[in-house]
């Protein structure tokens, strides 16, 4: 079941997708989240979602892989589908049961809205699919650098993003370490009471917490003695470079939106 | 006579909120290119003497010079571009996502050119034979390789002297020994300093010179054959002595004729088989 979820996970590849700068891609989904919301008919969803997978197609993803990936959030789509279906009570009426009555409207909307969100997650996923962890945090600490000026830390921001990815799977061991031995000793954390249950979590916590906190003071020494005195002066040994592709992605986001808001504002 | 890197003179010292005087009066030196050991059981401020050296606490009296410079406050972060430290776990000293990222991030630290960090880090791994692992991470490397990216981290910045506090004491055989052997071999290929912190008599046998501590003093100084003869003295100090001397002292206890001490197994065993002829 967990390794089949691609939610935030990255799949090494070598498309243009994978290539491109983080924080292109950043801004690209971004602002793609913002453009979803220019179309408002079926003509603009089914150009946006053609543009959407001509875009998975671009990363060498496939769009079966990324379905069965996202299955969790694919029964997600079909609930909001069935309680849009359900709900929305404006238009002709197509089928009247007399328990309940489905209007033109509200199977508009129930399409529309899935879509919409099918399509926000496609991307979204697109990005951490193609884009290393630590890419993303660069990228973020790079696009945010301008706000340094109002005293925004954004280098300390993404310190502590890199470092907490860093020690995910430490600490994932740890808690199942702390887990066998919690066992072990006699803990019993998968059967009896709700109440019980949330009792045995305590001594798996509390250990955990307290090497959390040795950890990251060690951390914070070898840190120290490394040279590490803030973000003032410190050089990269990741360097992020815009080409021109870059550029192109970006630009074929603003026909996009301008074909968008021409369907929405004009026609 | 080469000269002194490092000099503690009559260090005493306290953790803040803490009556107990964890080092008194501690002097000793270390001169260019010697390997030290600093032996004693677990509380006899061993510790506590690397993380003096290095700025993380200050001296309540005496003094401490790192290559000829006084350590204050003002001076701890040029102190500190002239020693490199590596420590007990592993894990906690492994700040970057990747190999290659977290031997980078000293030199990020210390505002080092893209160019010049790129080949610093790739030759400093190359050193400690790291270089395949480039975007390996962390949870995917054993505790020896991790040491030895530490370690790689440690070169990179081009440090003097090098501090091992209780490096190898959270591995295991192999990995203890991949990075004793590798010590041993930047001792010689570039006449490192190397001052290793330890509890375990069979790395600090491979010392020059050892420095046992105990109750927060200097008990006894000295070169591994002339610390060992101690013998018993130091089992009664919570130290354990290497097996090699142990089988020596219990087969001169058999009556067998053993001469002097042996810091290795492979002396030992060379003096028992050639031991028929010399008679």
């Amino acid at each position: 079941m967990m390794e089949k979820m691609i939610f935030g996970r990255y799949i090494p590849a070598d498309s243009i997708v994978h290539r491109m700068d983080p924080r292109a891609k950043l801004i690209f989904v971004f602002a793609f989240i913002a453009i979803i919301f220019l179309a408002d008919n079926a003509w603009a969803y089914g150009i946006a979602a053609i543009y959407t997978l001509a875009s998975i197609w671009m990363s060498g993803i496939t769009v079966r892989f990324l379905i069965s990936g996202l299955k969790p959030v694919m029964i997600l789509i079909a609930f909001t589908f069935i309680l849009q279906i359900f709900f929305a009570r404006e238009g002709r009426v197509v089928l009247d049961l007399g328990f309940l009555t489905i209007y033109e409207e509200g199977i508009r909307q129930a399409f529309m809205i899935s879509t919409r969100f099918l399509l926000l997650v496609f991307m979204t996923s697109l990005l951490t699919l193609t884009t290393t962890p630590i890419s993303i945090t660069d990228g973020l600490e790079s696009l945010l650098n301008p706000l340094k000026k109002i005293k925004f830390p954004a280098h300390e921001l993404a310190l502590m993003m890199s470092i907490a990815l860093r020690f995910i799977p430490t600490l994932m061991d740890e808690t199942d370490k702390i887990m066998k031995a919690q066992m072990a000793r006699g803990s019993d954390m998968s059967s009896g009471p709700l109440k019980d249950r949330i009792k045995a979590v305590v001594p798996l916590m509390i250990p955990l917490f307290v090497n959390a906190f040795k950890r990251a003071e060690d951390l914070a020494t070898a840190m120290e003695v490394r040279g590490y005195r803030g973000g003032e002066g410190r050089t990269k040994y990741r360097l992020l470079n815009w080409h021109i592709r870059d550029t192109m992605a970006l630009f074929t986001l603003i026909i996009l939106a301008g074909i968008l808001s021409w369907m929405r504002f004009w026609l | 006579m080469s000269r002194e890197v490092i000099s503690l003179d009559s260090i005493t010292f306290h953790y803040p909120g803490s009556e107990q005087q964890v080092l008194k009066n501690v002097s000793f030196s270390v001169r260019e290119g010697e390997w030290v050991a600093i032996v004693g059981h677990n509380g006899s401020g061993k510790s506590t003497l690397a993380k003096l050296m290095n700025g993380l606490y200050f001296p309540k009296a005496g003094s401490i010079h790192i290559a000829g410079k006084k350590l204050e406050k003002d001076t701890v972060w040029e102190t500190r571009k002239h020693i490199g430290m590596v420590f007990q776990n592993p894990d906690n000293q492994f700040v970057g996502t990747t190999v290659q990222d977290d031997v980078a991030f000293g030199l990020e630290n210390h505002g080092v050119p893209h160019e010049d960090m790129v080949r610093r880090v790739h030759s400093a791994l190359r050193q400690v034979k790291m270089d395949d692992f480039l975007n390996q991470e962390p949870h995917h490397l054993s505790g020896g390789q991790k040491q030895r990216v530490a370690m790689a981290s440690v070169l990179a910045l081009q440090p003097d002297i090098i501090i091992l506090d209780e490096a190898t004491s959270m591995l295991d055989p192999t990995g203890r020994q991949e990075v004793i052997s590798l010590v041993r071999a930047l001792k010689q290929e570039q006449e490192m300093t190397v001052l290793s912190i330890t509890h375990d008599l069979e790395e600090a046998a491979k010392a020059d010179r050892l420095i046992v501590m105990n109750q927060g003093e200097v008990y006894r100084t000295g070169t591994p054959e002339e610390i060992f003869e101690l013998g018993d003295e130091l089992v009664s100090l919570g130290l354990d002595l290497p097996f090699p001397i142990k089988m020596g002292n219990a087969l001169k206890a058999q009556g067998v004729p053993v001469q002097g001490q042996h810091l290795t197994e492979e002396e030992l065993v060379n003096e028992l088989w050639t031991s028929h002829f010399k008679k």
